[in-house]
């Protein structure tokens, strides 16, 4: 049996979505940006997407700009908007503790080009408390960088109550949503959302494209320059097949949302209050009350996470760790380390991300394999 | 990033060898990594100047299980001499090779296993004769009489 439990990393693509793309690849393959009809066609597909993708986030048309996925909208969102607004007055960026690491090496690159760089610390559930940013929050910042849903913990933060903050000081404010769809209803104007990122492979559509949302009123310095495609904020030829399955991949998952709430939770809670009987020493990452429903992040006593995961995976379940071990640079996450965590917790985690697609089939067998793994890990730990 | 353990480093890892402890153990010692915090512990027992039995437990990813399960594998029977010897790279070499962030993990097997030999050598009568001082930084605490980490320079390096 295969249990897919690490959605947070990447989705299967729905079928649904494969569907509309395909016409894209072999007939309706014209350049939108080219003026004869093959093209036009494209071009005028690919508003439809955008204006697609705006309404399910409660944003302007122009504002979507489609890029190769989050990494590359985050590093447009956070250069841009901090090399385009940089002034003698106003010269400083803030970003959280356990951001992405695109948001936090964008970050770094302007800490370098001699920007004043601040983190908002977490608290020990992993969310942020709003004080901290006013703490640290001035007239010279340009921006604020929050994520909506953290990749490794799951918590979510109140991005509505951040975004002001930051607009009563001059700033503006930018989330990294990839975790958030479907689980928030995000709605940009509504939250004081300037700034989005989405990837459409977190969400059931395919890898390689996703939306930077930038508010139009802002001066954004684009950082792959070309051919002028997306009002110049963006080169490079539209990628259709990709925009098209981003735009319906977003609209199935909002449409769909409230069944699939309801069944992930179901399932999760089921799946945690099992774990939580039958295997003792365990003990759950970040807030339980603060989270979407898909994240499980889990400290397994006295064994490393590596190894559980190479277990679980010999048995056909795949998750995902935090661990020093599974890193290349053999370093423990950032973001477990962010919350306080005690270093002898920090290399026993494990991620559970559940998804569309699994089932309670599939968590009772992930239940009995990881009793199997845990035991089996435990019986030679020399720690106790 | 690419993890490709071997057939074998996997076999090792899912059945390892020699796991568990050794009551009342000739030698015994921990060692644990700083950076990655992993953690080997390892038992001896001598007869003769051989190892006649060896047993580790871990707090260590896929790697760290393996190396120490045909560490100990080879390593058993061996002189203490010889198995204070016995090289990371041939425990690398028997795994049919470790990826590249992997190999300290064979490194630390290796390290642990002769700080179990010396803490057992620190227990020994001291030997007498010619006393060639190889040893380094080994056992913690106590001054360690040079003596009693005698190596004989003949001893085999062989497996």
């Amino acid at each position: 049996m295969q249990v897919y439990l690490d959605n947070a990393a990447t989705t299967k693509l729905d079928p649904r979505v494969m569907k509309k793309m395909e016409p894209y690849f072999m007939k309706e393959y014209g350049n939108a940006s080219s003026i004869h009809d093959l093209g036009q066609s494209a071009f005028r597909d690919l508003i439809k997407a955008k204006e697609k993708v705006s309404k399910l986030i409660g944003g302007e048309t122009n504002g979507v700009i489609f890029t190769s996925g989050a990494t590359e909208a985050n590093n447009l969102i956070i250069k841009g908007v901090a090399l385009a607004n940089r002034s003698e007055k106003k010269n400083k960026i803030i970003i959280s503790s356990i951001e992405h690491p695109c948001v936090m090496e964008s970050a770094k690159f302007l800490a370098r080009a001699g920007f004043k760089v601040e983190f908002i610390p977490v608290n020990s559930e992993g969310l942020i408390e709003i004080k901290e940013l006013e703490k640290l929050i001035d007239k010279e910042t340009i921006l604020v960088s929050v994520m909506a849903v953290n990749n490794e913990i799951g918590t979510i933060q109140d991005i509505a109550a951040l975004a002001k903050i930051a607009h009563a000081h001059g700033a503006y404010f930018h989330t990294d949503a990839v975790q958030a769809v479907p689980y928030l209803k995000l709605d940009v104007k509504k939250m004081g959302i300037d700034f989005l990122s989405l990837s459409a492979h977190k969400f059931y559509g395919p890898k390689g494209v996703g939306v930077a949302y930038v508010n139009r009123q802002v001066k954004v310095q684009p950082q792959i320059i070309g051919g002028g495609q997306e009002d110049g904020l963006r080169a490079g030829t539209y990628n259709l097949p990709g925009i098209i399955g981003l735009a319906e991949a977003l609209e199935l998952a909002y449409k769909e949302r409230a069944i699939y709430l309801k069944k992930v939770t179901a399932l999760r809670d089921y799946f945690w209050q099992k774990i939580k009987q039958e295997i003792p020493e365990l003990k759950l990452n970040g807030s339980l009350k603060k989270r979407v429903p898909a994240n499980l992040n889990i400290m397994f006593g006295y064994i490393e996470g590596e190894a559980i995961l190479m277990d679980l995976s010999y048995k056909g379940v795949y998750v995902s760790t935090g661990s020093a071990c599974s890193a290349s640079d053999l370093r423990a996450s950032y973001v477990l380390k962010s919350m306080g965590l005690d270093k002898n917790f920090l290399n026993s985690n494990i991620r559970f991300s559940l998804g569309r697609f699994n089932n309670k089939e599939g968590i009772d067998y992930t239940i009995r394999a990881l009793k199997a793994t845990v035991k089996r890990l435990r019986s030679f730990s020399p720690i106790n | 990033m690419a993890l490709n353990y071997t057939k074998k480093t996997l076999d090792n890892f899912l059945k390892p060898k020699n796991v568990g402890k050794i009551n009342k153990p000739d030698g015994y010692a921990q060692i644990g990594n700083m950076v990655c915090g992993d953690q080997l512990d390892f038992f001896l027992k001598v007869e003769k100047g051989k190892i006649k039995d060896v047993k580790f437990l871990s707090f260590g990813c896929a790697s760290n299980i393996a190396t120490a399960s045909v560490l100990t594998e080879k390593v058993k029977g061996m002189t203490v001499v010889a198995a204070k010897k016995y090289p990371w790279q041939k425990v690398v070499a028997e795994l049919g090779g470790l990826p590249n962030q992997k190999v300290h993990c064979s490194v630390m097997a290796v390290d642990g296993l002769k700080k179990a030999i010396a803490d057992y050598e620190k227990s020994q009568p001291v030997a007498k004769k010619k006393a060639t001082v190889k040893a380094k930084k080994v056992a913690p605490k106590k001054s360690i009489s040079k003596k009693n980490l005698a190596s004989k320079k003949q001893a085999s390096k062989k497996k």
